[in-house]
């Protein structure tokens, strides 16, 4: 079935066509890379998905649910969680406190239960650290836990990013560029982590320029340049796609 | 650590429970108004310290609880101590309306439109807008709070009555902070984007601290206008949200224990140095200025939140 | 009819000061980002400053009303502009690096603190100008009998204004506090003294505050230690009007707000005149926050 649609998505800041006409399709249980030099609209598409923008035309769908009007918070609601390409951690907070902000939009309790500390707000606040630990061990970061974000390696914070993600208890994730400034150790460690993820039955959709980690990991790939679609197909295809070729390398001068 | 600043709390919650005995009718006032002032600053520190919204028209909120409270008493005779949590809901309904259509302004553009509100207030209460809050001069003849028949007339009285309400708050506030609903506001304070994107509805948490935070001041309102019997418009000017402001910033701003020392500071220091009292604002500017460069996060800044150790938290599979 | 014009050029007279006003304001926000709350109290330390210089010097005996205002238009602004950079140098340089909020609150303090300095100095009661310094006659135009001292304000306003406009659009200063309101950064790269620039900047700005502090002074004849709070809200909100950073938009501003405030008070009701300058702004904040004249930026994600 298919989770996301981008049905023709256009986006304009003043004169600029950041996305021009582009529509394709995430299928449920897939890992779909987006890649494309720099400037070509990849996190503008990402920040069509989740709200923070609206396109001038066109439509997204996120299970058959028509999303642009929706607020961003709303969306993550319905499924959709994200990491951002410039990490947006809250720095001067724990490790834990962190991910406790993803656990938000599934607790209930607001600020007269809290005053009252009544035993469901209770219970819930003993289930949110759980999931939040339960987060932090699966990204690798267990004994991080009462670090502060901003002392967290690169690597980490961007670890960190994802395990805030994935308490939202997402169907859809999207991940922004995550294995930016990590080494080799550390991005072979993230295509195991990607794995994970999907094997929780999470679909993941990555922007990414490390070609290894997207050769990897992708099944499907969708290749976008000055805000256009150039190219989709598996690793494979899009390997031998002269377009993609042309778009990342350059041509021939005569 | 813990074990010891708990001790430093009971012994000052000690300390002041016996301290209206050997002190004279002037300083028990004087402590009165330490309180009033830090229920006041702690009601900004839901919307400033917390939320980190720049707000400086925190008067106006109590200025309607007040006028609310003196008009339904001395046209109604409704008891006073009824009248709190009305006077609250009148303060934190306002806050809803007015709130609503600047919750998304940035920073120094909300700080202004806080202060043209607190303004605007201002200059409606003493035009005597709706012909009830009786122009400049304000209303008089607002009845003493009564307990089970026991009126409350002379500073003593009033202290235990002020300093209740301020130990009611500090507990109801600290696991206000401590709970989801202190996260989300902590959260958007930090970074707005992050924590919508986190699934946070920002706009409706803002929101939600300013009327949490104007609830509070108008029942202060309330308790100020049984206790002079008189308001007028002039009590709750622009300064007055100055001087809320800079105990919320000079004590520790997002700190409950923060904020009430502030409080002591700023309303209690200027009555013990009497003679300097002409020159306070002088010193406030100068000490604003100083603080900024100096010390940015107040004398007793919050403490991160404790969770239960990490070996404690039972192992869960993350699940679908 | 003939109150219409005369509550116009009012308007018009009181525009040209809170525009005075707005410029320091926009000048200081276009290169530091931040609201100079004291800018309101440099205005009324201008007239202060006026007001003592006038009686203890005698000037108007010596040199004649229109020397006199001259001389003194000179000093004061002069000294106004010094206490403003001194002002940068203390309250504001140190924050530089820190958070917004910091500067604003070190703004606020600074307010607080020139506003109780003059009252310490000056008292709290109104004080009031010499009224002899400049002839009390109207000037006839179409028909109308419009007060000199009008005309006067504002065409020294305009004068002032251009003479700014020109500044800063032709010299190489000028241009160089325009690099550096854009991107302070990039303007230190091209090999341009930033501190120095903003130096200027709090060098002009409260030197034109200053001025229509004096002005005020002379044309109402009374101030208060007070009135910087309301001016330089008031101008702030003309500021925002024009579009905040925008230098021809302050000018702009300040003279409509003083029109819709002048015909404000004449035909709906005087007691809320105050506040009609809060509503705009309020009102402008919610609705078209980059002014009349200003640019639409967007943050990126």
């Amino acid at each position: 079935m298919s989770l996301l649609q981008l049905d023709k998505v256009t986006k304009t800041f003043g004169g600029l066509k950041a996305v021009d006409n582009v529509s394709y399709t995430v299928e449920s249980g897939s890992i779909v890379g987006l890649i494309g030099p720099n400037g070509a609209g990849k996190t503008t598409i990402f920040n069509l998905i989740t709200g923070n923008y609206r396109p001038n035309q066109g439509d997204i769908r996120f299970e058959e649910r028509s999303v642009v009007k929706l607020p961003t918070h709303q969306i993550v609601a319905l499924g959709i969680a994200r990491t951002f390409q410039t990490i947006r951690l809250f720095q001067k907070l724990s490790a834990l406190e962190n991910v406790l902000a993803g656990c938000h939009c599934r607790m209930r309790a607001g600020a007269l239960a809290a005053m009252a500390r009544l035993p469901f707000q209770r219970r819930e606040e003993r289930k949110a650290l759980e999931l939040a630990m339960a987060e932090l061990r699966f990204v690798g970061l267990g004994q991080q836990a009462d670090q502060m974000a901003a002392n967290l390696s690169y690597g980490n914070q961007r670890l960190l990013e994802i395990a805030r993600a994935l308490a939202t208890q997402p169907r859809l994730i999207i991940l922004d560029e995550p294995a930016g400034g990590m080494n080799d150790q550390e991005t072979a460690a993230l295509v195991g982590l990607i794995r994970n993820i999907r094997a929780r039955g999470v679909t993941v959709l990555l922007i990414e320029h490390d070609m290894s980690l997207v050769m990897k990991v992708c099944e499907q790939i969708v290749v976008v340049e000055y805000g256009s679609k150039i190219a989709e197909g598996d690793p494979a295809a899009i390997k031998q796609n002269p377009r993609v070729i042309e778009a990342y390398l350059g041509t021939d001068e005569e | 650590m813990k074990t010891r600043r708990s001790l430093i709390y009971a012994l000052f919650c000690g300390i002041l429970v016996v301290l209206p005995v050997f002190l004279n009718a002037y300083w028990v006032d004087v402590l009165n108004n330490v309180g009033l002032y830090g229920i006041l600053a702690l009601s900004l520190n839901v919307i400033l310290g917390y939320a980190g919204m720049f707000h400086m028209g925190h008067a106006a909120f109590y200025a309607i609880g007040a006028y609310t409270t003196a008009i339904l008493n001395t046209a109604y005779h409704i008891p006073v101590l009824w009248l709190m949590p009305l006077s609250g809901l009148v303060a934190g309904f306002f806050a809803l309306i007015v709130a609503r259509p600047i919750i998304h302004l940035r920073g120094d553009y909300l700080l202004i439109v806080t202060i043209g509100m607190v303004e605007i207030v201002r200059i409606a209460l003493i035009n005597n807008v709706f012909g009830i809050t009786g122009g400049a001069n304000g209303i008089f003849g607002i009845a003493r709070p009564e307990i089970f028949g026991f009126q409350i007339r002379r500073p003593h009285e009033f202290f235990y009555l002020i300093w209740a309400f301020m130990a009611v708050t500090i507990y109801l506030f600290y696991r206000l902070e401590n709970s989801r609903f202190g996260r989300a506001l902590t959260y958007l304070r930090e970074d707005d984007v992050a924590a919508e994107g986190s699934g946070i509805n920002t706009a409706h948490y803002k929101l939600a601290a300013f009327v949490i935070g104007a609830f509070w001041a108008g029942m202060v309102g309330t308790l100020y206008a049984a206790k002079m019997t008189i308001i007028a418009p002039e009590s709750f000017n622009f300064w007055e949200s100055v001087v809320m402001f800079m105990i919320v910033l000079l004590g520790g701003s997002g700190s409950i224990p923060g904020v009430i020392l502030g409080a002591f500071l700023v309303v209690g220091l200027p009555e013990i140095f009497r003679e300097f009292a002409t020159a306070r604002m002088l010193i406030f500017g100068a000490a604003m200025v100083a603080m900024m460069i100096f010390r940015t996060e107040g004398i007793l800044p919050p403490q991160p939140r404790k969770y239960p150790p990490v070996g404690e938290l039972l192992t869960g599979e993350a699940k679908p | 009819m003939e109150q219409f014009f005369q509550q116009l050029t009012n308007g018009l007279a009181v525009g040209g000061i809170y525009a005075l006003i707005a410029l320091g304001y926009t000048m200081v926000y276009g290169v530091l980002k931040l609201i100079n709350f004291a800018h309101g109290d440099l205005f009324t330390i201008g007239a202060y400053l006026g007001l003592t210089l006038l009686t203890t010097m005698g000037l108007a005996d010596r040199l004649g009303p229109l020397g006199a205002v001259l001389l003194l238009a000179v000093m004061v602004m002069g000294l106004v502009g010094v206490i403003g950079a001194l002002l940068e140098r203390i309250a504001y340089r140190p924050l530089r690096e820190s958070p917004r909020l910091s500067a604003v609150v070190s703004a606020l303090g600074a307010s607080i603190f020139f506003q109780n300095t003059v009252m310490l100095i000056y008292g709290a009661r109104f004080r009031v100008y010499p009224h002899d310094i400049l002839p009390k006659v109207a000037v006839n135009i179409f028909g109308l009998q419009i007060p000199l001292i009008r005309i006067l304000m504002l065409l020294t306003s305009v004068l002032l204004m251009v003479a700014l406009y020109l500044f800063i659009q032709r010299t190489k200063i000028g241009t160089a506090i325009r690099a550096a309101a854009i991107d302070q950064g990039a303007a230190r790269l091209m090999g341009i003294d930033v501190d120095k620039v903003i130096m200027i900047v709090f060098l002009i700005g409260p030197s034109l505050g200053g001025a229509a502090g004096l002005m005020v002074g002379l044309y109402y004849g009374q101030i208060n230690f007070t009135m910087g709070w309301i001016y330089g809200l008031k101008a702030f909100t003309a500021a925002i009007l024009g579009g905040i950073g925008n230098i021809p938009g302050a000018m702009v501003g300040g003279i409509l707000l003083g029109v819709i405030e002048a015909l404000g008070a004449a035909y709906i009701s005087i007691a809320w005149k105050d506040a009609i300058a809060f509503c705009v702004l309020i009102l402008i904040l919610i609705v078209r926050p980059t002014g009349l004249l200003g640019e639409r930026v967007a943050e990126k994600v």
